[in-house]
């Protein structure tokens, strides 16, 4: 009974969505105002049937429901409650189902955060995404419905995929999701604006804490995801460059061009078609990121079983969404008046530079990404492009990014002159140039490459400092400066946090692959780890092979370490749980490969590594998403600006 | 500066950056793509020398010899047979009889060196590329019964 009736909310989520999304551009067009008004109530109707849905679905998995096909595949009775609860995004259908519930959060967000919006802007934003959401629902009826019921229902499921149950899995998707889809609004306040015939400022800050907000969960999600990936796939990597990677990758690049594009829109004017441009692209890449993962093109944990159905429908949604708003970009974007002007040296043209690189190292990327599928579905054979590819063309692109990243915050707006720039600058760069090559030798042997990368991390510490220094010296009252100025500086300090996380790891990161028996001993970037013994212990749903490993340094013991294989009782497979010491400047890592037969038996295959700073990796995304957070928060978003609201209202009839 | 100057500095800048860019992808690309062949290619001498590529197909049962971490199996499409060795520890779902893909170089004496053996994220899955070797040894069966 339970099942059906989420069946049916999302059959009626169907028609709400399709309603309220043709109602609300419609009526945003004839500037009727009835329809207008069902935006606001439809979204909250539509959030309310697809979080029933969601709700009617975990109930069938927290009462173990078999009976119900989804949940067969995806569960077990002896799984533990947390990760039952997160199954039911841990296959294809119930995924879709958590994509479309974010969807609506989305939309139930901006229905709710949008007073200060005028009325027609709202309507058309929630009406686009509505018929986006058309789409999602439609996928979901034709091809995935995760409440489809079995005839024989089976004692017991099939259990979840081992490597998912993690707590990965409780945070990861939903929070990927949350950026993914978040990248839908900003996307129907592009369109919106298309249809409307006017981008002007007050469209370019309303569009911007939303683009943030998304850009924010992406960032979360993504660096969330890797850290997963270090810990359970237990090769100590935490980023693969796989085409899934790429995927959610993609969006984040582009992501980032637009919300540093929609700042020159607002403060500007310019660069008004490039925005919606980007905030098109952005979307797109978003649903081709779905289409790669979902459809079964790739090899990867996250592609589930293979359907040819699902991919063309993505495709042909996919056709329709681009093609759509690419068409009505190119009809009305030559009516947008380019704004004021600027000179060579200024904020505008390094923000726009800043623009170039993200969307070239995004096409490169893409690039990379898409063509194996391309030479594939020619059938001109098979081949990979590996991760040698990637990092020999994404990191010369992003070293200019990086360096012109100060300079473009300094830089001001309009017009600003070199020499002004150098005068101010220079005693940063001398600086930082002299730490980040004398640095290296405290860490190890010299690189230049290591050099680069700690001295473009402070060259990007030191310039945010010296400029938070001189804002706070010059103002006569500190709180005057507005909050999105110290969210610009504590996101920029992130990125350098991750680079100088990559910068290290890659530098002075060692490995070992050994064979170990009880009372062996291996040493890894100064530390002597020695195994003391390894036992059988019982979880929950698995049994598990646990290695007692002592981590020590200079003779001294440091803690005793835990590494796991578990062997889990309805599947064959067995999961490797990496052990891992971490501290604010290392982490060692324990993983146990497989037993080794011959000699006394108890002989493990184990890797071991040394990692400076890994941590900083995912430290730098923290900060990233923090200053995101400081600069979506900024009071001016949530003023209300009548004027333009009524030129607005007045010319969308 | 005026306007003129500006868009052509703007163009210029642009067209240098596209044309980096552009060689930096060629040049990686030409460097970094890794072509997949069948055992049955391999024996037929088509994949190439001193070249990183893959292979892909099934591990035969009872071929999987292991020396401390130095591993040694044949990867078999089921017409041809191949040996493999490997050195470190192999991903958590290489089991005889599974499917499998390995990346690495074909020596003189016809032996391949593994680099790196390509885990599979689900015990039912086949990775595509294992999967078409059988695919094509089983074609060429069909057609040779055939004939």
């Amino acid at each position: 009974m339970i099942p059906e009736l989420g069946h049916f909310s999302l059959i009626l989520a169907l028609f709400v969505a399709f309603a309220m999304g043709t109602l609300s551009v419609v009526g945003g067009q004839q500037g009727r105002a009835d329809w207008m008004a069902l935006a606001r109530p439809g979204a909250q109707a539509l959030w309310l049937l697809t979080a029933i849905s969601f709700a009617c679905l975990a109930y069938a998995f927290m009462t173990n429901d078999f009976s119900v096909l989804y949940v067969t595949q995806h569960s077990n009775s002896k799984l533990p409650d947390i990760y039952r609860f997160a199954a039911v995004w841990g296959g294809h259908e119930g995924s879709l189902l958590l994509w479309l519930l974010m969807l609506c959060s989305w939309m139930m967000a901006v229905s709710l955060f949008s007073r200060q919006l005028p009325d027609v802007m709202v309507s058309r934003v929630l009406g686009v995404l509505g018929l986006v959401a058309v789409g999602f629902l439609l996928f979901m009826l034709i091809t995935s419905n995760p409440f489809a019921r079995l005839a024989d229902i089976p004692a017991n499921g099939q259990d979840l995929n081992p490597m998912l149950q993690d707590p990965g899995l409780v945070f990861h998707p939903p929070m990927l999701y949350m950026g993914y889809v978040g990248m839908a609004v900003p996307f129907a306040f592009a369109i919106a604006a298309l249809l409307n015939g006017r981008l002007d400022a007050a469209w370019a800050r309303w569009s911007r804490p939303w683009a943030t907000a998304a850009w924010i969960c992406l960032t979360i999600g993504i660096g969330m995801g890797s850290e997963w990936a270090y810990y359970v796939l237990g090769w100590g990597g935490w980023w693969f460059w796989d085409p899934v990677e790429n995927a959610s990758f993609l969006p984040w690049l582009v992501g980032t061009a637009l919300i540093h594009s929609l700042a020159v829109t607002e403060k500007r004017g310019l660069f008004r078609n490039w925005t919606i441009m980007l905030a098109i692209i952005a979307f797109s890449l978003s649903l081709l990121g779905t289409f790669l993962v979902r459809s079964g093109v790739l090899t990867s944990v996250h592609a589930f079983a293979t359907d040819p159905k699902r991919g063309v429908f993505i495709l042909l949604f996919l056709a329709v969404v681009v093609g759509g708003s690419l068409t009505l970009f190119a009809l009305r974007a030559s009516k947008v008046q380019s704004g004021g002007k600027f000179t060579l040296v200024s904020r505008e043209t390094l923000l726009l530079v800043n623009n170039v690189l993200l969307t070239t190292a995004a096409a490169a990327v893409l690039l990379g990404t898409l063509y194996p599928l391309i030479i594939d579905a020619l059938n001109l054979g098979k081949l990979s492009v590996g991760p040698p590819y990637f990092e020999a063309v994404f990191v010369p692109i992003m070293v200019p990014a990086l360096l012109l990243m100060v300079i473009g915050s300094w830089a001001r707006w309009k017009t600003d002159s070199v020499a002004e720039l150098s005068k101010n600058l220079t005693p940063v760069a001398i600086v930082s140039v002299l730490l980040g090559c004398a640095a290296p030798l405290l860490a190890g042997p010299w690189s230049a490459l290591v050099a680069l990368g700690l001295t473009l991390a402070f060259w990007i510490i030191l310039g945010s400092a010296v400029q938070i220094y001189r804002q706070i010296k010059n103002s006569a009252n500190w709180n005057s400066t507005p909050i999105s100025i110290w969210g610009m500086h504590v996101a920029h300090i992130g990125i350098a946090v991750f680079v100088i996380g990559i910068t290290m790891v890659k530098g002075y990161e060692t490995e070992k692959d050994v064979r170990m028996a009880v009372g062996d001993t291996v040493s890894v970037g100064g530390y002597t780890f020695r195994m003391t013994g390894i036992r059988t212990e019982p979880g929950p749903n698995y049994s598990a092979e646990v290695g007692d490993v002592e981590l020590s340094k200079d003779g001294k013991l440091l803690r005793v370490m835990h590494p796991e294989k578990r062997a889990y009782f309805s599947s064959s497979m067995p999961m490797t749980q990496a052990a891992i010491d971490t501290t604010l400047t290392r982490d060692v890592y324990v993983s146990l490969g497989e037993r080794l037969e011959g000699g006394d038996g108890t002989a493990w295959a184990v890797r071991v590594y040394h990692k400076p700073f890994v941590t900083w990796i995912w430290a730098g995304c923290l900060f990233m998403a923090l200053g995101g957070a400081m600069a979506a928060l900024d009071k001016r978003y949530r003023r209300k600006v009548a004027a333009s609201a009524v030129k607005i209202t007045g010319l969308a009839a | 500066m005026k306007p003129r100057h500006k868009r052509v500095a703007i163009i210029a800048g642009g067209l240098i950056t596209l044309g980096v860019a552009a060689y930096l992808v060629l040049n990686a690309f030409q460097s970094n793509l890794v072509f997949f062949f069948t055992p049955t290619q391999v024996a037929a001498g088509e994949a190439p020398k001193n070249r990183t590529f893959r292979i892909g197909g099934l591990v035969k049962p009872g071929s999987i010899k292991r020396d401390n971490l130095n591993v040694t199996f044949v990867v078999t499409d089921t017409a041809k047979d191949m040996n493999v060795s490997y050195t470190g520890i192999l991903p958590d779902l290489f089991r005889e009889g599974k499917g499998v893909v390995a990346q690495g170089k074909l020596a003189d004496d016809g032996k391949f060196t593994a680099s790196e053996v390509l885990a599979k994220h689900d015990e039912n899955y086949m990775p595509p590329e294992a999967k078409q070797a059988l695919d094509q040894a089983e074609l060429k069966k069909i057609v040779k019964t055939i004939k």
